[in-house]
């Protein structure tokens, strides 16, 4: 369970947010510039909020009151990032291996586990520049999880893939999701993303909470045609 | 008459030079792009100085900070009772001052060709921030530092202003083939000046065309 309340000053709005994320998917949905990846970049630590406090289970990531603001690396939180952020200089399974502080027989087994769920048996020995889109997609997820994170930020995780992958990536993030049971928070500005993941959706605008969704959220990939799938969500 | 000395003493100073100046321009450029300070772009013109400055004009400084009087040479003198003037050491000094900004800009340039990203992914994988450096950081800006190292050293092997003012020509203590070559001319033995001419040419040539083709096979 993730709380964050907080704001930060950037340079066309304030960003003014509150939620809680359950050990589920939670969508923060909004146009670009809305300050969604801000909000992901401060639960990470890589950017400091201006006032607020943020708290994982019962430790405190970031508290202005108490002048807290913990770095990056321990606060056992992966990203994945939206170009997915592999390190070009080493194979899939260095990247892979990259976060894994002790390695240990458990280690060895979580690795076979991810690459065997996330299809990737066939790739460690390959370099990132030989990947498609698709297990490129796959490695970073698969590195992102095997540094056994409290919770996993997801940037736009799915826009860089084509239609047939993104399909298939959808169903394996709610397994892995399922399997793993922490909060996975994804930002999108897709509504068709954020309707095949989110358990819960936080609309966005300009850096604050709205209760109705953004026109776009109705519309499909050409802006006319009224979304079906909504509902579900209501 | 050609001798050997001036050109092994020559790469000798290089070599020590450019070990300097590896350290000294990694740490700069690291530590000027993770820090926000005023006055910051001062810093950076000072650092630059030594390239653009005359050589002499650099061996001027360094004779009047390091030389007997200077506030350095006092202390060296008073506490570790050595003198760096008209030493090799004072050739490397020279070597060192004057090539670092060749180091520092390809430094910095191949740090500021670092996509950011890869370094925030690190740190997210629990990375501390020496891990950071040293994995990812360094890794991925090696051409640009094997290039500042490759001409920092070609640059020391041919200088001259600043190391005649602070190491003197003293034959087979400090000269090197830039003075050596001044001296042979000085004294209307041309043969004698243009085999140095030849030999730190060949040499420098040698060093920039290696370097060339290890970047072409690299990219």
């Amino acid at each position: 369970m993730l709380t964050v309340d907080i704001k930060k000053k950037l340079s066309d709005f304030t960003l003014d947010i509150s939620f809680t994320a359950p050990n589920k998917t939670l969508v923060l949905f909004g146009p670009s510039g809305c300050g969604k990846t801000t909000i992901l970049r401060c639960i990470a630590g890589l950017m400091k909020p201006d006032e607020g406090s943020i708290v994982s289970n019962k430790t405190v990531f970031y508290s202005s009151k108490a002048a807290t603001h913990l770095p990056p690396r321990s606060r056992n939180v992966s990203y994945m990032f939206q170009d997915f952020a592999l390190f070009p200089h080493m194979n899939v399974k260095h990247n892979i291996w990259y976060g894994v502080k002790t390695h240990s027989q458990q280690a060895t087994d979580l690795y076979e586990k991810l690459i065997t769920l996330l299809k990737i048996e066939h790739l460690p020995h390959r370099t990132i520049v030989q990947l498609s889109g698709g297990e490129k997609q796959r490695v970073a997820m698969a590195r992102a999880l095997m540094a056994e994170p409290q919770i996993l930020l997801l940037d736009e995780p799915l826009s860089a893939l084509d239609a047939q992958s993104r399909y298939e990536l959808q169903d394996e993030l709610k397994k892995l999701q399922e399997i793993w049971n922490i909060p996975f928070i994804l930002v999108t500005h897709s509504p068709e993303e954020a309707q095949a993941l989110g358990s819960e959706v936080i609309f966005l605008h300009q850096g604050q909470q709205v209760s109705e969704p953004p026109p776009s959220w109705y519309m499909n990939g050409n802006g006319k045609t009224p979304r079906s799938s909504f509902q579900y969500f209501y | 008459m050609v001798e050997w000395q001036p050109v092994i003493l020559s790469i000798k100073v290089a070599s020590i030079s450019v070990l300097f100046v590896f350290f000294l321009g990694v740490l700069s450029a690291y530590v000027m792009r993770s820090i926000d300070i005023p006055g910051k772009a001062a810093l950076e013109s000072f650092f630059t100085l030594p390239l653009v400055l005359p050589p002499v004009v650099i061996g001027f400084l360094l004779l009047v900070l390091v030389g007997k009087q200077g506030p350095v040479g006092i202390l060296l003198t008073k506490y570790f009772n050595m003198q760096i003037i008209f030493t090799q050491s004072a050739a490397v000094l020279a070597g060192t001052v004057v090539s670092f900004p060749l180091m520092y800009q390809s430094t910095k340039a191949a740090f500021e060709g670092i996509d950011k990203t890869l370094e925030d992914a690190a740190r997210t994988l629990g990375a501390s921030e020496w891990r950071v450096f040293w994995t990812v950081t360094i890794p991925l800006s090696w051409p640009g530092l094997v290039s500042g190292l490759v001409l920092s050293f070609a640059r020391t092997l041919g200088e001259f202003g600043a190391t005649i003012m602070i190491a003197g020509n003293i034959p087979g203590k400090t000269q090197t083939i830039p003075l050596a070559i001044y001296f042979a001319t000085e004294s209307n033995d041309l043969v004698t000046a243009g085999m140095y001419v030849i030999i730190i040419s060949v040499l420098t040539f040698s060093i920039i065309f290696g370097l060339n083709h290890w970047k072409g096979k690299t990219h």
